[in-house]
């Protein structure tokens, strides 16, 4: 990552904040000047000051990565200014949870196949519960998510208007809008977080 | 009039007036969950983010904020965003799973079909599932 602190090519954020990029500035490692929109994203939401704050308590080698995510989010939150990234957990949990149905469901019908060929040479013969599902024993309701949607918390369009609320206007029929983040993909060493 | 005042008021160290926007949403009674926000977001944030949603849709957005806060405080470098990583990650694996328990079932049904034509719907139905391919990942 080359700094981009040279006196002909101020960083995005200094660019966005219309101030000198001094060497060592601390975002320009991480908002190159080709890319304004992320740091206009992430300034809208969490701030310039805040981030500086963030990417002050991190080591050098994090601090790419945190933007990467913080620029995730922030974008997510520009989407969905309800929701944010907890709209997508809550989508892919609820993907999840049917993958695993319909692969328990597959494993199942395979079992019942395979031994139906057994009952019939075999007269008399119960069948034996199938083997556990190859990704574990775990149910739906044990995902280890630390996100626990509240019971008012409901994610479906239109369904988060309460029925004793009446609302006009274009706010009437909010709907989380579809879901367009690209896929996130952890670096391969996954340092661990923090300092 | 508020006779307390709310969580964001007290933390910010002002009076908390009839209209304040975050009294519905941070009550004096969960004084960590605003510092969370307030950390990470910033209390004139979050105020422009609200004042920018109808009322009945600011409750579901503080909630929101506030979990991404905390995952952002237990993990600066990935925030919420490793969970969505792995859930990914979850989604790609039972998925293949999922093909590949089909391709065995197709290929058991057709071994019996040839056996036994009671089989064959069973052959021509996980025949079908398997065509459609892999679902996207892609959010």
């Amino acid at each position: 990552m080359a700094s981009s602190s040279s006196y002909n090519s101020p960083c995005a954020a200094c660019k966005f904040l219309r101030r000198k990029c001094l060497p060592g500035c601390i975002f320009a490692p991480c908002f190159p000047p080709d890319e304004p929109q992320k740091f206009a994203n992430v300034h809208k939401i969490f701030g310039a000051s805040n981030v500086a704050k963030l990417l002050n308590e991190l080591l050098p080698h994090h601090r790419e990565d945190a933007v990467s995510s913080l620029a995730y989010e922030a974008e997510a939150r520009i989407r969905d200014p309800v929701y944010g990234c907890v709209g997508a957990i809550l989508h892919l949990q609820r993907q999840v949870q049917k993958l695993q149905k319909e692969l328990d469901e597959a494993n199942a019908d395979l079992w019942r196949y395979a031994c139906s060929e057994i009952h019939q040479t075999v007269a008399g013969v119960s069948l034996p519960p199938p083997p556990p599902s190859p990704l574990g024993p775990r149910s739906t309701e044990a995902l280890p998510l630390p996100y626990q949607r509240p019971p008012s918390f409901e994610y479906s369009p239109g369904s988060n208007l309460s029925s004793e609320v009446v609302v006009e206007g274009e706010w009437a029929h909010y709907s989380p809008p579809p879901l367009q983040l690209p896929n996130y993909a952890l670096p391969q060493n996954d340092n661990p977080s923090g300092n | 009039m508020n006779s307390t005042r709310c969580a964001a008021c007290k933390y910010l160290r002002k009076k908390c007036p009839p209209d304040c926007i975050f009294s519905p949403l941070f009550p004096a009674s969960d004084p960590q969950r605003f510092a969370h926000i307030h950390r990470i977001y910033g209390a004139g944030n979050i105020a422009r983010m609200l004042q920018k949603l109808p009322a009945h849709l600011r409750a579901q957005a503080a909630e929101s904020l506030s979990f991404e806060a905390r995952c952002r405080i237990e993990d600066p470098v990935y925030g919420c965003v490793k969970i969505i990583s792995q859930l990914q990650q979850e989604i790609f694996m039972a998925q293949s799973q999922l093909a590949k328990t089909l391709a065995q079932f197709q290929v058991f049904c057709n071994s019996l079909s040839i056996a036994d034509p009671q089989f064959q719907h069973a052959a021509e139905a996980s025949s079908s599932f398997i065509d459609q391919g892999p679902r996207s990942n892609h959010l």
